[in-house]
């Protein structure tokens, strides 16, 4: 039997984050997971691998815009095997790492997976074989989303390897001729990029009258006209509302926008993800679910049983590994007596497509539904020096600025390296800083991050290098 | 049927040219939603309807040129959709310019609700550099303008979504993270602190500031939270009679001094005495040391005390009680926790077992000998010294025949023990040896009566003859 005062089930970027956080604070701790190592579904499945197929990706078309410049590459030869060898081996690295981190911190590694006994007892049934008890002074309940996979998107005849979710596509089983990508939101775009890269004529098929519901339509529109260019085609407002499994491939018939049917070699359905709350036992507490499936917890990520925490997208959305692991660090702190609460102001969202976008904070669309009154300060890429030289003008930052104290409330960019310049927004966004603080902090020339700041200028009608007078 | 015209845009605004139409007809229209996208010559601006129904016609078309006032659509009223009666018409809105939003402290009001129709969008998109840029063609509308399917997949998060959806139009305190963290821990909520920096920014200072003018006023104030201090009368010049040092009171002997003068000025206070023969019981104790050996919680009187008054608690529940008499009423406590006064080398400290009556001997023998440790190495918490209900203070280590306990209010009663001492007993005809153990019972006379005093000491002292009752009563 296991005794701890703290035990995390899930050992994903929130659940290792808490483990170790409390290990650091001097709490026993132990941490459960099937896994080799920690990592979840972020390392082993999600955001890495995919990371690491979307950079090789993106090195792929910048090798063929490089004739533009008067540099021409034949076309590249793509050894798939040595190509999953590096995704694997840079999962590999990186979940060595945190098992190692685990390890150092004296965090005792479960493999296996839980199940509730009651409020301070688990039982984990072990992936080496037997089982074990976990008695424990308080959970936390990391368990994570998996993808989910309506019935009308199962094969009539059982599963076929040739309808895969984003797991079985991350694998690189080959490179299919026609892939259909159904889901228009990050993840299907995501990995629909990397295999329209390594060759694939991919069909994205979307409901909603846009891709990336949610996220700003002007941001979106500057990422559709590249996916234009690379997907063979994208079709909105369409559902897909039959699939069949034929000896030439998979027969998708569409419905709305787009009617027919068509062949594709591969379909990776990519919808969205549930939560994954299906811990057994969990009956046995007061732990309650909402109607979407998700636990119940409030601002300091306690369920309704006291000595039960619930953290990251099992909790709710967004669903992402930083808001995950900055739950799970509240969790354990609150365990460890100190008055916290989990408050963003902002949460950084990125989608890692070719150009990336990223927004934080309040968007455009909150502000309209709510009815609030916001200034919008655009620079478009066009005017910015670093942008012109890396010939990728395709890029838009946004400022989302509150007019009767100027402080920044939200920002949007689309562009080449979104994902990491939001970063400076989010920062700016939780402390409160107003658009003078932008416009005032001297920011490196010639980079990209020049836009934030210009941004921060023509909201005051100044900027350099966009001529927009302020509205009298 | 009714015509959505062009309402007032805003100041010097007064006509502008159709970029998109965002209804067709057919749809049904909520107040609000966009209708139209309108650039005017300062700025590409969301129209929003300013009534409910359906669209039975539009007579703008994209390219358009229209002015305020001039007819966009024409919708047919159908009834609940229109919850709201509908405005007068726009035209006779008063000159309306986006409605002042004053950054109100932000736990001023509830949300605020989406601006009176007849304004102005409420949305001002600068005019865009970028303009032509990106192609408008398939735009998400407003709320509810797209027919999302509601079936199955769609509510399942697609993207990564924004949650934390802005609370209310009064914009969050602008304050850093670890700024606002801080007036958590002090318990100041950073809603209500005044910024001094610029653009009203909160800084530490400011928190700090704000909760130094919090403790101020709350001392000041006659309600104030902090305990009456019994002043006394002025004091002498001691110094006349010999040399004296003053030390500051600090720390538990300040609480003390306080706490304790508070509730002897409150409480009228009555103390009973009493013997109990503890002769069995100090047989079976000397027994188990010798059995448990070293290292095992020893089974002291203080033990078995807290044990027994447990039990006695669930006898006598008048005796597990406070008094309010703000609100005339006494709070009957359903749990019974048992403080033990603990003597440390800074004063005196007096932590809690809880659920003492679920609690075997043994248990309440390992938690007290636990407390009394983290008492004395000071790492006892401010939580385990909370919410007692009845008190206990053994001196029968360091002497003494008998004493009267205070009670610690807001308890209504404390049980003082002094030492236990081999004594002639008139038994059975003649006089035999037995090992008695001095009780005091004080309570607060507000809530108990003498009887009942009488009688819940006699009975604590007959299970402390007769330990095996306790397996009967309790």
């Amino acid at each position: 039997m296991i005794a701890v005062q703290v035990v995390v089930v899930g050992g994903g970027p929130g659940g290792y984050a808490a483990a170790f956080l409390a290990a650091d604070l001097g709490l026993k701790t132990a941490l459960i997971d099937p896994e080799l190592n920690p990592g979840g579904v972020c390392v082993y499945r999600g955001c890495i691998p995919s990371k690491a197929l979307l950079h090789v990706a993106k090195l792929v078309t910048e090798a063929r815009h490089a004739d533009a410049w008067g540099i021409t590459f034949s076309e590249p030869a793509i050894n798939l095997d040595k190509l999953r060898a590096f995704k694997n081996q840079v999962v590999a690295r990186l979940t060595g790492g945190t098992g190692l981190l685990a390890k150092s911190r004296k965090v005792q590694y479960v493999r296996g997976l839980a199940s509730i006994e009651d409020a301070h007892t688990l039982r984990v049934k072990l992936t080496s074989g037997g089982e074990e008890t976990v008695q424990f002074e308080h959970a936390i309940l990391a368990t994570g989303s998996v993808p989910a996979v309506p019935a009308s998107l199962r094969l009539p005849g059982g599963d076929d390897p040739r309808v895969m979710d984003s797991t079985a596509a991350l694998d690189l089983p080959d490179i299919p001729p026609s892939l259909l990508v159904v889901g228009g939101g990050y993840i299907g775009l995501e990995l629909g990029s990397v295999y329209a890269a390594l060759g694939s004529a991919v069909t994205v098929v979307e409901m909603t009258p846009g891709l990336l519901p949610g996220a700003d339509r002007d941001l979106v529109d500057i990422l559709a006209k590249s996916i234009s260019r690379t997907m063979k085609a994208v079709l909105l407002n369409t559902r897909v509302v039959q699939m069949k499994a034929e000896p030439a491939g998979i027969r998708v018939t569409f419905d709305g926008g787009q009617t027919g049917d068509a062949v594709f070699d591969r379909v990776l359905v990519a919808v969205g993800r549930r939560p994954n709350a299906s811990v057994p036992g969990l009956d046995r507490t007061q732990v309650r679910l909402d109607e979407r499936g998700f636990i119940v917890v409030d601002d300091q990520m306690r369920t309704a049983e006291p000595s039960i925490f619930a953290i990251g997208d099992v909790v709710g959305e967004p669903m992402l590994a930083h808001k995950a692991s900055h739950e799970g660090r509240t969790a354990v702190e609150v365990i460890a007596g100190h008055k916290v609460v989990f408050e963003p102001q902002a949460i950084p969202a990125v989608v890692f497509t070719d150009p990336e976008l990223a927004w934080a904070g309040l968007t455009e669309a909150q502000a309209q539904a709510a009815g609030r009154t916001v200034s919008i300060a655009k620079f478009p890429w066009a005017a910015s020096g670093r942008a012109i030289t890396l010939d990728r003008v395709d890029g838009l930052t946004k400022l989302l600025i509150d007019p009767a104290t100027e402080r920044i409330l939200g920002a949007g960019l689309v562009g080449s390296g979104a994902g990491e310049l939001i970063a400076e927004a989010v920062v700016a966004i939780e402390m409160g800083a107003t658009a003078s603080d932008l416009k005032l902090s001297i920011h490196p020339h010639p980079t990209l991050t020049e836009t934030l700041m210009e941004a921060g200028e023509v909201f005051f009608g100044q900027s350099t290098h966009v001529y927009k007078p302020k509205r009298p | 049927m009714a015509d959505f015209t062009l309402p007032e845009l805003g100041e010097n605004i007064s006509a502008g040219d159709v970029l998109n139409v965002l209804v067709k007809v057919g749809d049904t229209l909520a107040k609000d939603q966009p209708v139209l996208e309108l650039e005017t010559d300062k700025a590409t601006i969301e129209v929003p309807s300013t009534i409910a129904g359906t669209v039975t016609a539009i007579k703008v078309k994209a390219g358009d040129k229209v002015k305020v006032g001039q007819a966009i659509l024409s919708l047919a009223d159908n009834g609940a959709a229109a919850s709201a009666p509908a405005p007068p018409a726009p035209a006779a809105a008063p000159s309306a310019t986006p409605p002042p939003e004053p950054p109100a402290p932000a736990a001023a009001a509830p949300p605020a609700p989406a601006p009176p129709a007849q304004t102005a969008p409420t949305l001002v998109r600068s005019r865009d550099a970028e303009r032509g840029e990106a192609a408008p063609a398939e735009r998400v509308r407003g709320a509810g303008a797209s027919g999302v399917e509601k079936d199955n997949v769609i509510d399942i998060a697609r993207g990564p979504r924004h949650v934390v959806p802005p609370a209310s139009d009064a914009p969050s305190a602008p304050a850093a993270p670890s700024v606002r963290r801080m007036a958590r821990e002090l318990g100041v909520d950073i809603n209500q602190v005044p910024g001094t920096g610029d653009a009203g920014r909160i800084s530490v200072e400011d928190v700090k500031a704000h909760a130094k003018r919090l403790i101020t006023a709350a001392a000041s104030s006659p309600s104030g939270g902090s305990a009456p201090r019994p002043m006394g009368e002025p004091l002498p010049d001691f110094s006349r009679w010999g040399a004296v040092e003053r030390q500051p009171m600090r720390g538990i002997r300040k609480k003390t001094a306080e706490h304790l003068g508070a509730s002897w000025a409150t409480i009228p206070l009555v103390t009973q005495y009493d013997l109990a023969d503890i002769t069995g019981f100090e047989e079976i104790r000397r027994r188990h040391t010798k059995q448990a050996g070293a290292g095992a919680a020893p089974l002291t009187v203080t033990t078995l005390a807290v044990k027994i008054i447990a039990a006695a608690l669930r006898q006598f529940p008048q005796f597990n009680v406070s008094i309010d008499m703000a609100a005339e009423e006494i709070v009957v406590k359903k749990y019974v926790h048992i403080g033990v006064a603990v003597d440390t080398d800074r004063g005196l400290l007096v932590p809690v077992v809880r659920d003492a009556d679920t609690k075997s001997l043994m248990q309440i023998s390992e938690e007290v000998a636990a407390l009394a440790e983290k008492a004395r190495s000071r790492k006892l918490s401010l939580e385990e010294m909370q919410g007692g209900t009845f008190s206990l203070s053994n001196l029968g280590g360091i002497g003494g025949t008998s004493f009267t306990p205070l009670v610690n209010a807001p308890e209504v009663a404390i049980l003082g023990i002094s030492r236990a001492r081999m004594e002639p007993v008139f038994k059975d005809g003649q006089f035999v040896p037995r090992f008695m153990l001095p009780l005091s019972l004080s309570y607060d006379h507000r809530a108990i009566d003498g009887a009942d005093g009488a009688r819940f000491l006699r009975w604590v002292a007959d299970v402390f003859e007769q330990p095996f009752l306790l397996s009967l009563q309790g």
